[in-house]
């Protein structure tokens, strides 16, 4: 008789969300087993990628992301439109940076009037994220709910401290929310319980479990998803049964790797190759944890994940 | 499958001499069984007993060492399939690929690469860790002429690739660096294991399917060898994965001893484009493979692999901590700003680099919090004032600075008048609570 693999049994599921409207629509988790293992379970909706869109241009990025999005940097339309057309994004993450008290404090209102404009000229669903300010959250992604009625936008982050305010408006005007806590799986279901007692549907959550770069905490994000997927699969944990977003491109990003010129840093080679690759592995390894939505910049390292996501779901 | 205390009482001599430190046989019996005894302790177990115990105790994933001296690296052992549960134990060996059919030139590039593309990260060297060289050629003279320069020219260890005749020939001048020879397949075992038992080194084995696999592993076993590595690559990275965790569940779960053997992986036959192939070798570090054998070490590909390795393999219960001191960035001087926090590795990332990221000459002193975060050590009692005024005092930052005063992390603000008064005639300023905002903070400070 031949070798038979150690198959889990798994008494949970991941649930299905959808996020974006109508044709427009996208659908994400439905997995029945643990990230890899297709052999044992069923994975219908292969992991996503979001591209990251800011709401002002990014003074601090790196060339090497920013040469590609030179000529819409300052046009958050025209960039998520480029993200979409020419790169292939899934879905675009609009990033409210600016919004935050402690920058340019962009009105509520004019954010709102931005997402509405950017949510209309894409064909791909819209995630929304504000500048993690969460009292300001509150007053941006509250209008922004409102204005963006009818797209089914995903709003984040929601964190405690604005579930109330931010879930409410959600439920109201028929968005997604994704749920954001400190790498811990004990807070993260706290946080899911209090959405869904407040009365947002759990096929409207997605967690964002918080990621850390390679070399600045991956391996917590890293771990911290696998119990989070082993929780809702072999647990059968209903309040961890949502899909997992990871906006890592920021963190990528930020690293020392990405940014630090060859010059002042000889034994670390080609800048531009160590930021892609600080994005890339980052990336490959939150899908391993199991990942539904990447949120990445690079074009170059989107496609090397693309090519990961298309193997893993042959 | 472990033995139960009964059945290892069974094998001792019975005889209740209290000679290893136990009351009765039966009592250290259990003891063994828990695995809070040894064996030797017993100075009358028959040899017979001490096979079939060892064997029985012994880790389900075999350890390999290869290479000799300060440079051999182990591979296996590992005792879990999620890394929460327990550390991973022996991180992934990256080995460079060298082939004869390479130009001389290119061949020193690799080698130069191994020997010196290092970084230091938290008091550890992150390097690659051996040279896997192929023939293409099966020419078995210039295989061996090739072997013996990469031999000579690193103390690292090898990875032999190649047809039987030429590993034969080669293994003459590299033997006593105890070689990984590639690989045992159906056709060539005999030749192979030959070649494993006569110069004691650890072997490869290849096969289509698991069930080769485990057909050629039983063979090795049988003929008496024990230094056995498993190459499970499939033409998809999927299925190559899936054969990653079949073979640690197996070897786990069902104590399956034909795959109880650490897993060899080539990222470099899966594709020409190089950082696609760092990036799935990143992904084998992360989800088990015990060696993986790549085209390129270049500088960034080495460094996104070694610290995704060091990162995965990290103890997931104890915390990387970076050591108490004085670290400087971009070049301070007497008046450059001073700032303080804890030890904890990850905060230091974060922190240093915000602030060379903001190009601002500044002081950081690193405080021993045995670890903790800044809100973790101040609730722990750690990041205190009555604990860090001495620390401050006594670590000589008082020498290079004109001016005392010194930023403290804002999530730990509430301390500051304590701080103040601990440290005597210091100013103690409240500085950002998220690294992200140092660089905006100390430009401010700076003027700029």
């Amino acid at each position: 008789m031949g070798f038979e693999l150690p198959k889990d049994n798994y008494t949970g599921s991941i649930r299905e969300v959808v996020i974006g409207e109508g044709d427009k629509a996208v659908k994400i988790g439905g997995q029945t087993a643990m990230p890899l293992c297709g052999f044992e379970g069923e994975f219908p909706n292969a992991p996503k990628i979001a591209m990251d869109v800011y709401d002002e241009t990014p003074e601090e990025w790196a060339e090497a992301v920013t040469e590609h999005f030179k000529d819409v940097l300052s046009d958050p339309v025209a960039w998520a439109q480029k993200c979409v057309n020419e790169y292939g994004a899934n879905m675009i993450c609009l990033q409210l940076a600016s919004t935050d008290p402690n920058t340019k404090d962009t009105s509520a209102e004019a954010a709102a009037e931005l997402t509405k404009k950017v949510a209309d000229a894409i064909n791909v669903p819209l995630i929304v994220y504000g500048s993690g300010n969460a009292e300001k959250d509150i007053e941006v992604l509250t209008k922004v709910s409102e204005v963006c009625q009818g797209h089914n936008l995903l709003l984040g982050p929601v964190v405690e401290d604005n579930y109330r305010q931010i879930g409410a408006s959600a439920i109201a005007y028929k968005h997604c929310v994704a749920a954001e806590t400190p790498i811990d799986v004990n807070m993260a279901k706290q946080l899911n319980i209090l959405l869904e007692n407040l009365g947002v549907s759990p096929d409207k959550i997605v967690i964002d479990p918080s990621t850390g770069a390679l070399g600045y905490g991956i391996e917590y994000s890293y771990s911290v998803m696998e119990r989070d997927r082993l929780a809702a699969l072999s647990q059968n944990d209903g309040k961890m049964q949502m899909p997992m977003i990871c906006n890592l491109g920021k963190e990528a990003w930020k690293a020392r790797e990405s940014k630090i010129s060859v010059e002042e840093e000889p034994t670390y080679g080609d800048l531009t190759k160590r930021g892609i690759l600080w994005e890339s592995v980052t990336a490959m390894n939150l899908l391993m944890a199991g990942a539904d939505i990447l949120i990445m910049r690079h074009p170059e390292a989107i496609n090397i994940v693309k090519k990961a996501i298309a193997d893993i779901h042959s | 499958m472990a033995l139960t205390g009964i059945q290892i009482f069974k094998m001792l001599p019975k005889t209740n001499c209290k000679e290893c430190g136990e009351p009765t046989c039966l009592a250290f019996a259990m003891k063994l069984a828990a695995s809070k005894a040894e064996l030797a302790s017993c100075p009358y177990v028959s040899d017979e007993a001490k096979e079939q115990l060892s064997e029985a105790s012994a880790p389900p994933i075999r350890g390999v060492v290869i290479g000799a001296g300060d440079n051999a690296v182990k591979v296996g052992e590992e005792l879990v399939l999620y890394r929460h549960e327990k550390t991973f134990v022996n991180p992934t060996a990256i080995a460079i690929l060298i082939d004869d059919s390479m130009s001389d030139d290119k061949v020193n590039a690799k080698i130069d690469q191994l020997n010196n593309n290092k970084y230091d990260r938290v008091g550890m060297t992150l390097k690659a860790n051996l040279v896997a060289v192929k023939s293409t050629s099966d020419d078995a003279g210039k295989f061996k002429a090739l072997v013996e320069k990469v031999s000579a020219a690193t103390d690292d260890g090898l990875v032999l690739i190649a047809n039987a005749d030429c590993i034969k020939e080669a293994i003459s001048v590299c033997a006593a660096k105890k070689p990984l020879i590639y690989a045992a397949t159906k056709d060539n075992v005999d030749a192979m294991s030959a070649i494993a038992k006569a110069n004691s080194v650890p072997i490869a084995v290849k096969g289509e399917t698991l069930d080769d696999i485990i057909e050629l592993t039983q063979k090795l076993t049988a003929a008496g060898i024990k230094d056995i590595v498993i190459d499970a690559d499939e033409k998809t990275f999927k299925d190559t994965i899936k054969n990653q965790i079949a073979i640690r569940r197996a070897a786990l779960k069902k104590k399956f001893r034909p795959l109880g053997f650490p897993t060899i992986s080539f990222p470099c036959d899966m594709t020409d484009d190089a950082l696609y192939e760092t990036t799935l070798a990143a992904g084998l570090i992360s989800k088990y493979a015990g060696i993986v054998v790549v085209s390129d070490i270049d500088a960034p590909n080495l460094l996104a692999m070694t610290v995704n390795r060091m990162n995965i393999y990290t103890d997931p219960q104890r915390p990387m901590v970076m050591d108490q001191g004085i670290y400087e960035f971009n070049s301070p001087d007497e008046n450059s700003p001073l700032l303080i926090t804890t030890n904890f590795a990850l905060t230091y990332f974060i922190v240093s680099a915000e602030i060379e990221a903001s190009r601002v000459p500044t002081w950081l002193l690193i405080m021993d919090t045995e670890g903790m975060s800044v809100l973790t050590a101040w609730s722990a009692g750690k990041f205190v004032a009555d604990a860090m005024a001495p620390f401050v005092i006594k670590s000589g930052i008082t020498d290079k600075i004109a001016k005392k005063k010194i930023i403290i992390p804002g999530y730990v603000a509430q301390l500051s008048g304590e701080f103040q008064e601990e440290l005597g005639n210091w100013e103690v300023q409240v500085g950002p609570r998220e690294a992200g905002d140092i660089p905006k903070y100390l430009r401010n400070i700076a003027g700029i």
